[in-house]
């Protein structure tokens, strides 16, 4: 008895593993695709693309240049592998605005965006996630209704349009908040770089000030970002639990007797919780997006503000690389999740 | 014929919401039109005189930074804004229901390359993707539309394809193949039409995306130029403003996307009630 029951749990287990494995495998499709997206815009630059990468100053010279090392003189599959070679070297081109190279620029502003992308989905998250709970569990009731009406018109809010209304209630007008500029108000230093993270680094240096400081810049672009992301979250949530509520096992649950805060947390939430998990992949898609305008509006110094930057100085190799640094993310976001629910999933591996 | 409108004033008279969501649509379409002709001031006439005043009886929505009456700019932004977004809608409707269909109809290969395709549109952040595809084919608001349409494809061919891969077995289907048509034939006259409604209610929910998108490109500083009249570009000119306290340059403009996205939304939730009543909530 014993030992079956050992040895299906060896089967779950190696079966998880190939599962996950099979999962990382089907990631190689979207990569390769994502690749062929960016390579197809970097060649579809009206006119000489050779031109546009080595910028107005280049003379005749550096555009040749230009063009041998993006293999521009060859045929287009070739150009393609060269291309991949490239980008697997870390040599995504050089940045015409600042001279540097792409790979660096980006790396160097991904913490900010990072750290502000976090915050936001966690406080969307916290939030959300009871409130749609909370509104599933009580049809109809005024908690219900506010869930509706923030789902709704969560959707509806351009992000950049809250981000300047919370700046004009929370800064102009009560002052409650610093001014809306970068990460942290000149007065300060920014904290010695472990995990780029301000608020964590100028913790783990026991700079308390400065930790209050960052957290005080990071407050109103995390909510503007909280907002946008609320809706869907709250819609899933309140769906999925309602779609639980109703099911054969919750009310197997209830009609033995267990009390009402076992069957809920322990028999509805775990399992509506898988397609809360799977809406997060897609709310992050939203949330790197809606990022590019949180950081204009907040001059937050992460890669969307770069991003802008470099459409406006028509920095091409910039802009390309930013969309296949996101693209990459998000591919990478989307695979954590399946991984996640390809282990907590109990019935995922039992077939 | 009938039927429908009495289904139609039935969902109208349970649902006060979507009576709402109908009639703020028709003002929209209204200032679309006619806007141009109504606006008390010309949107793009300055007046070095007259900058950075406050609402009032004479400038409903105060005046910005080069004297321009606010009030005329957001209503003349009305053409431009859903203009945007009513050809990235249709070029994707049409596009994406050509791909779907022949996806779902003919399965197979023109299904996988269908799908591949899709997945992979979907595997970018969109709003990201649509920033890059502007950059490469140039900074104008004709690429702010097939921008717009390209993300959005991907949403169009999903709709239609499981719509029509469920009716390809249908007997209609082999009643019209009996009669002689041939699959375009079947295709155009038979499955199309009836997979119109659920592509409609993706139409309307998708439409107030599409607004949100476009606006938000050009608040980055692609495709419309100033001095243009765009709600996107408004609030990017008066972000400047908000920190000293001239708010009325900014969130006039920003409520006004808002609600034309608030109406979409809500429309597009009242169509589906009407189209598909067992998904109500």
């Amino acid at each position: 008895m014993f030992a079956e029951l050992r040895n299906l749990r060896q089967n779950v287990f190696t079966s998880k593993f190939i599962q996950v494995g099979r999962r990382l495998a089907q990631a190689l499709p979207s990569v390769f695709g994502v690749i062929l997206i960016s390579f197809i815009l970097t060649r579809a630059l009206p006119g000489d693309p050779a031109v546009y990468f080595a910028g107005d100053m280049a003379d005749k010279e550096s555009i040749e240049q230009v063009r041998v090392a993006l293999g521009l003189d060859r045929g287009w599959v070739e150009q393609f592998f060269i291309y991949v070679g490239n980008l697997a070297n870390g040599d995504w081109g050089m940045s015409l605005s600042t001279g540097r190279p792409v790979t660096e620029e980006l790396l160097d502003r991904l913490p900010a965006s990072l750290e502000l992308t976090l915050l936001g989905l966690g406080l969307a998250v916290l939030i959300a996630v009871p409130l749609g709970v909370l509104a599933a569990t009580r049809p109809n009731s005024w908690l219900d209704h506010l869930c509706r009406l923030l789902v709704t018109a969560g959707v509806s809010l351009p992000t950049f349009f809250t981000g300047l209304f919370l700046v004009y209630i929370f800064y102009y007008l009560l002052g409650w908040s610093p001014s809306p500029l970068g990460r942290l108000d000149i007065l300060y230093l920014s904290p010695p770089p472990v995990t780029g993270f301000y608020s964590l680094d100028s913790l783990l240096a026991g700079d308390q000030e400065t930790f209050w400081a960052s957290l005080a810049q990071l407050v109103l672009p995390a909510i503007t970002l909280a907002l946008f992301a609320l809706a869907p979250i709250a819609r899933m949530t309140r769906a999925a639990m309602l779609g639980a509520l109703v099911s054969d096992f919750v009310r197997t649950a209830r009609a033995n007797g267990l009390s009402r805060s076992v069957v809920l947390s322990t028999y509805a939430f775990r399992n509506a919780a898988l397609p809360v998990l799977t809406t997060l992949g897609m709310v992050f898609s939203f949330l790197l997006g809606a990022n590019v305008l949180v950081e204009k509006v907040f001059s937050w110094p992460g890669i969307g503000s770069f991003a802008i930057e470099a459409l406006v100085a028509s920095d091409y190799a910039a802009v390309q690389g930013f969309v296949l640094a996101m693209a990459l993310l998000f591919v990478c976001v989307n695979l954590a999740i399946d991984v996640i629910l390809t282990l907590i999933d109990p019935r995922v591996g039992l077939d | 014929m009938g039927r429908h409108l009495k289904h139609f004033r039935y969902v109208m008279g349970e649902n006060s919401v979507t009576v709402f969501a109908f009639s703020l649509f028709a003002l929209i379409v209204f200032l679309a039109i006619l806007g141009p002709w109504i606006t008390p001031y010309d949107p793009l006439a300055t007046n070095a005189a007259n900058t950075l005043q406050p609402p009032s009886l004479r400038n409903f929505f105060g005046t910005d930074h080069l004297g321009r009456d606010v009030f005329s700019r957001v209503i003349a932004a009305t053409r431009l804004d859903l203009g945007i977004a009513v050809s990235a809608v249709s070029i994707s409707f049409v596009i994406g229901s050509a791909l779907g269909c022949s996806a779902g109809f003919w399965g197979g290969w023109t299904d996988r390359i269908v799908g591949r395709f899709s997945d992979t549109i979907m595997a970018f952040p969109l709003f990201v993707l649509a920033m890059g595809i502007v950059a490469a084919m140039g900074n104008t608001v004709e690429n702010i539309i097939y921008a717009t349409a390209i993300i959005n494809l991907p949403f169009y061919a999903r709709v239609a394809r499981a719509e029509t891969s469920v009716r390809r077995g249908a007997g209609y289907v082999d009643a019209a193949r009996l009669s002689g048509s041939g699959d375009v034939r079947i295709l155009a006259s038979q499955i199309f039409p009836n997979i119109l409604p659920p592509m409609m209610v993706q139409v309307s929910l998708n439409m107030g995306w599409a607004i949100l998108n476009a606006a938000g490109l050009s608040f980055i500083g692609l495709g419309v130029r100033p001095p243009e009249a765009e709600w996107g570009i408004m609030v990017a000119e008066g972000a400047n403003y908000i920190v000293s306290g001239e708010w009325w340059l900014a969130i006039f403009p920003g409520a006004a996307l808002m609600l034309a996205v608030f109406c979409f939304n809500l429309l597009g939730d009242g169509l589906r009630d009407l189209v598909d009543p067992l998904r109500r909530t």
